[in-house]
């Protein structure tokens, strides 16, 4: 069976797939790829299911050494790219040969770039998934180097694009659409307005669990405690400090601080790929109700 | 019932209490609207996710208001009894909130029929709820930055065992060696909604 060997990983480097649903209730998030627009690209560069696993890596800085002769293909944040040493593209499917390493430089924009293998990375899933969950401390280890991941049979089908074509991911202003709620009667009346009129600034302080953001503060209404409920991703919470933080992919089952405001679904792969130092503002959306 | 928006991934729907929510959670599940994906059971409220490409929301919100959630319809989810030494760091300090010696806050807790209302904070973390008011306890001021695994603990109107050592801020009242959350074990969580829970002192 072909493996990829772990060289080095950068800041941090998971297994990710389309996450683990229907254990919620035991208090297990859905975990999984952070940005799943890009996840779902390269597995079907490879003409992988979509639910076959990536590897996710963060700010670049991965190298893996091919066992047998893979294909691969990387997604998401863009990075200088090599395999065996040679300059490759990003959004294509590489045939990395047996023995030869693939390195990702670090992105000139966006966060996290997506290595899908032909045949989907095979590690051991648990409770129905092979995602890494950083604050539940469930699934495959965190990647190091020396860790080796085997990959999976062949699909059936086979790759049939060359290259796909993606949008460019902004350098200077995110702009993410988001409904009010649920916990909007929370706050002040003008909290609201100062949530879709500021910017605000990704800051280090932002993992796969959520990001913390920097800006005006959100003045609550209520003071006292909420009681504990269930958060979904794209959620903009409201710790006491009044500095929002915005949910991503590993983001705890249960909260209690209210959520002034959710990010559309189809915006959070855009909201997985904001560094640190990126200025962010929210356009009011309406729910479909 | 009151139905809030959690932008396009679901609907929040808020409950007066624990019983509605037991009871809509099981209403939900005998009978599924489409698209669903999750159901998170909390305290006052039943979180309803969907696929949002592909569910309309307005037909799931008419969906939950057609439901007759009953409070005797949920089913039995069995019980489990959970022996605990109680020599928790925090049992002086719960004595003092409550008025209580120490013997007197074990035989409440032993005595007193728990059920588990919803989980979260951590995989298999189980938020209890029993029938002895005299327990309830705030939180700590601080809270710790290592609880261990089977630390069993009272915060708000809940008792809780840690399902493994992660930081936490209930107040310490016991240990137990029961496993409450094991990935070799199907399901993995021991302490699930609806589960009636009896502490034993051993």
């Amino acid at each position: 069976m072909p493996a990829l060997e772990v060289r080095a990983t950068g800041m941090l480097a998971t297994v990710q797939d389309t996450g683990r649903t229907g254990f919620a209730a035991l208090g297990v998030g859905a975990s999984g790829a952070a940005d799943q627009r890009s996840h779902a690209l390269a597995n079907r560069l490879v003409a992988n299911p979509a639910d076959a696993a990536t590897v996710e890596v963060t700010f670049g800085g991965l190298r893996v050494r091919a066992r047998g002769t893979v294909t691969v293909a990387v997604t998401g944040a863009p990075c200088p790219l090599t395999v065996a040493g040679r300059s490759a593209a990003m959004d294509a499917p590489l045939v990395v040969p047996d023995g030869a390493e693939l390195s990702l430089g670090a992105p000139a924009r966006g966060l996290r770039s997506y290595v899908a293998v032909r045949g989907g990375v095979a590690v051991e899933p648990v409770l129905g998934s092979r995602s890494t969950d950083i604050l539940a401390g469930l699934g495959p280890p965190v990647l190091a180097p020396g860790a080796v991941l085997p990959v999976g049979p062949p699909p059936a089908a086979f790759p049939n694009v060359d290259v796909a074509a993606v949008p460019a991911l902004t350098a200077d202003l995110l702009v993410l659409s988001a409904v009010p709620g649920p916990r909007d009667d929370w706050f002040r009346r003008e909290a609201l307005d100062t949530l879709f009129a500021a910017e605000y600034e990704v800051t280090s302080r932002s993992d796969r669990i959520g990001m913390r953001l920097a800006g005006p503060e959100l003045r609550r209404a209520r003071s006292g405690e909420l009681p504990s409920e269930g958060m979904v991703p794209g959620s903009v919470q409201v710790p006491p400090d009044g500095e929002p933080v915005l949910f991503l992919a590993d983001h705890p089952v249960t909260g209690g601080y209210p959520v002034i405001a959710v990010v559309a679904a189809a915006d959070l792969p855009l909201a997985a790929q904001a560094p640190p130092g990126m200025r962010l503002r929210f356009v009011r959306a309406r729910a479909r109700r | 019932m009151f139905i809030r928006t959690c932008g396009d991934h679901g609907l929040l729907v808020e409950v007066d209490g624990l019983d509605d929510v037991l009871a809509l959670q099981a209403a939900l599940y005998a009978d599924l609207p489409p698209g669903v994906t999750e159901i998170v059971p909390a305290a006052r409220t039943v979180l309803v996710r969907i696929q949002p490409e592909t569910t309309d929301i307005t037909a799931l919100a008419a969906a939950i208001r057609g439901l007759r959630p009953s409070r005797r319809r949920h089913g039995d989810a069995g019980e489990v009894r959970i022996p605990v030494q109680y020599d928790g760091a925090d049992l002086v300090d719960v004595a003092r909130h409550t008025g209580m010696t120490e013997h007197e806050i074990v035989e409440a807790h032993t005595r007193a029929s728990w059920t588990v209302a919803f989980c979260g904070f951590a995989p298999g973390f189980g938020y209890l709820v029993g029938d002895d008011p005299r327990l309830h306890v705030p939180r700590r001021s601080e809270s710790r930055t290592r609880v261990p695994a089977g630390a069993v603990a009272l915060a708000g109107e809940f008792t809780g065992v840690y399902p493994r050592q992660s930081p936490g801020g209930w107040q310490l009242i016991g240990s137990t060696d029961v496993a409450v959350w094991d990935l070799e074990r199907d399901p993995p969580g021991l302490l699930r909604p609806g589960v009636r829970v009896r502490f034993v002192a051993v």
